[in-house]
């Protein structure tokens, strides 16, 4: 190579890494690797415990208090992401076509998505009250025989959480998708067109390839969203009726910060972790596999 | 395909009345809320005459003000520090190539997947011991560092496709590394500087755990908890409660609408990566 063609890169200092990886690792790495080791112990508010080794692992996975919320919290997560990645891709190709209204409903959808998901959970509380308008509707239109304690019997109270998050998050999926369909080749899609392949067709073989990053995006965060559900379980249920609605979130806040147990409530949060990287590591390379195929 | 046919007008219909079921829970919010007390319509009729009072007496009920000049501060400053040392750790990240870097990067990447509560306790007893629960600087601490990887991911992908041959001019024209990056570099990323302010102040505005955890027994509030406490004094009425929930989300709803193209582009544009 010669000197008039190699280019001298910039110099940048390895010190710019310093202010963001100093902050983060006092404030979460540090703390976060300490919390794994209050998992192995039985601390509480006031004292720092003694080494206990797996026993608040083996408290969790053999009491009902913590094996319902953590298998509702695989439910919910499940359901969340299945639901919200449907809806999404509809809503996306829905949108993505000709139609005049696009560009509000666009915002229309994506808007529930600003909104804290407190302020959702409050007003889906309403709505599902057995007296609230979502009762009311199904009277007014004749159905009055669906009419449903939506929120007071514990699988209704599941299913209605799921559907109020769907609602909010819908949108932000929808919008991942539009993006990933603005960016597919015209001319490709309407060559299919001529050769015969008819709607479905054209969507699964020659668009889906083309929205294999958006996938993968959406039904990352998805998961990880859904596993970690808590500000609309404490606006809508708190957990109830009878623990039904509790996930893993709203059992640590519980036991780490209501009954004090340091250890336990950490040794929980281990889970979630395990959980989290687990599950998305896996979808990861499942999904890495699909598009190479 | 690309012509307005009567296919494309049935899908129209279908869809505008998808969004009409979709928007009616607002809707319905909206209309609870200046319902007057002896208006015994439902939800969903229209209100004929309208009321404001349940604004007025949710704003001084809940101290709103205070608690939204609070979330504002946290935000202000959580931004600042989110926004400096992000953009130079990203950018260093996307150019340089030693093991450092590497190794930075997969710490952050790491702390997308790391739930929060694994840093809970040990976090919560640090700031008991430094005096910061009940003030607004521990929140600052808290989400400058917990929403850092995200940031940093989103400065990664935008100055990897970044040039760079505007850096590489400047230092032979003999600027320094630092003058460079605030006079070079950090002007050309504008557009992704928008989505870490826009994602982050959604983000921080509507959080209800932290706060709840780090103001608790305190007097300061955060416009969440705030409302968690007014709900929890006013349990049903609803009215009463639906003008807080509006007034609340006014100001992130009214900043989404105004800046609706930039908050749809830059959430789909950030994470496509």
């Amino acid at each position: 190579m010669t000197g008039k063609t190699r280019r001298r890169r910039a110099v940048v200092p390895l010190w710019f890494l310093l202010p963001g990886i100093v902050i983060y690792g006092a404030v979460v790495l540090l703390p976060s690797v300490i919390g794994s080791g209050y998992a192995l112990t039985d601390a509480t508010t006031g004292d720092a415990g003694t080494f206990i080794g797996l026993a608040n692992f083996r408290t969790i996975f053999s009491s009902t208090d913590t094996v319902g919320p953590l298998i509702q919290t695989l439910v919910m997560a499940a359901a969340v992401m299945v639901l919200q990645n449907v809806l999404g891709l509809l809503l996306a190709v829905a949108l993505n076509s000709r139609i005049r209204s696009r560009n509000w409903l666009r915002v229309l959808f994506f808007a529930p998505f600003v909104v804290s998901p407190l302020v959702s959970g409050y007003l889906w509380k309403y709505l599902l009250d057995p007296d609230g308008a979502v009762n009311q509707a199904l009277s007014a239109i004749g159905l009055g025989s669906l009419r449903q304690p939506w929120l007071g019997e514990p699988r209704l109270a599941l299913f209605s959480l799921i559907v109020a998050v769907v609602w909010q998050f819908t949108g932000s999926t929808m919008v991942i998708y539009l993006a990933g369909l603005q960016g597919v080749p015209q001319d490709v899609v309407e060559a299919a067109s001529i050769d015969g392949a008819g709607a479905v067709r054209r969507f699964f073989s020659v668009v889906r390839p083309f929205l294999a990053p958006a996938f993968m995006v959406n039904l990352t965060l998805s998961l990880i969203a859904g596993l970690r559900l808590y500000d609309q379980i404490v606006a809508m249920t708190n957990g109830g009726p009878g623990g039904s609605t509790d996930s893993l979130s709203t059992v640590i806040y519980r036991t780490s910060f209501e009954f004090g147990e340091f250890g336990l409530g950490s040794a929980m949060a281990v889970v979630l972790t395990v959980l989290v990287i687990l599950l998305s590591l896996v979808q990861y390379l499942g999904l890495r596999k699909q598009a190479r195929a | 395909m690309n012509r307005y046919r009567w296919r494309t007008s049935l899908l129209e219909v279908v869809m505008v009345l998808a969004g009409l079921v979709f928007v009616s829970p607002i809707y319905i919010l909206f209309n609870v809320a200046v319902k007057p007390r002896d208006d015994q319509t439902g939800p969903l009729r229209p209100t004929v005459h309208p009321t404001f009072s349940n604004f007025g007496d949710a704003l001084t009920g809940a101290h709103l003000v205070n608690a939204v000049v609070n979330t504002a501060t946290v935000v202000v400053v959580s931004l600042i520090v989110l926004i400096g040392a992000a953009s130079l750790a990203g950018y260093a990240i996307a150019r340089l190539t030693s093991t450092w870097s590497k190794a930075a990067y997969l710490a952050f990447l790491l702390g997308l997947l790391l739930p929060f509560q694994l840093a809970t306790v040990p976090l919560y007893q640090a700031m008991r011991a430094a005096g910061l629960l009940g003030s607004v600087w521990g929140l600052v601490i808290f989400y400058s560092a917990q929403l850092m990887p995200f940031s940093v991911f989103l400065y990664v992908n935008f100055i990897r496709a970044l040039p760079t041959g505007f850096e590489e001019a400047a230092q032979i024209d003999g600027a320094g590394p630092v003058s460079t990056f605030f006079r070079i570099v950090f002007p050309m990323m504008r557009a992704v500087t928008g989505t870490v302010v826009i994602l982050n102040t959604i983000n921080i505005w509507n959080d209800f755990f932290t706060p709840r955890l780090y103001l608790s027994g305190g007097d300061l509030q955060t416009i969440t908890v705030s409302l968690y406490s007014y709900v929890g004094q006013y349990g049903s009425d609803w009215p009463l409660i639906f003008g807080g929930l509006i007034l609340a989300s006014i100001p992130i709803l009214v900043l989404f609408l105004i800046l609706q193209r930039y908050v749809i582009k830059g959430f789909a544009g950030g994470l496509k990566g």
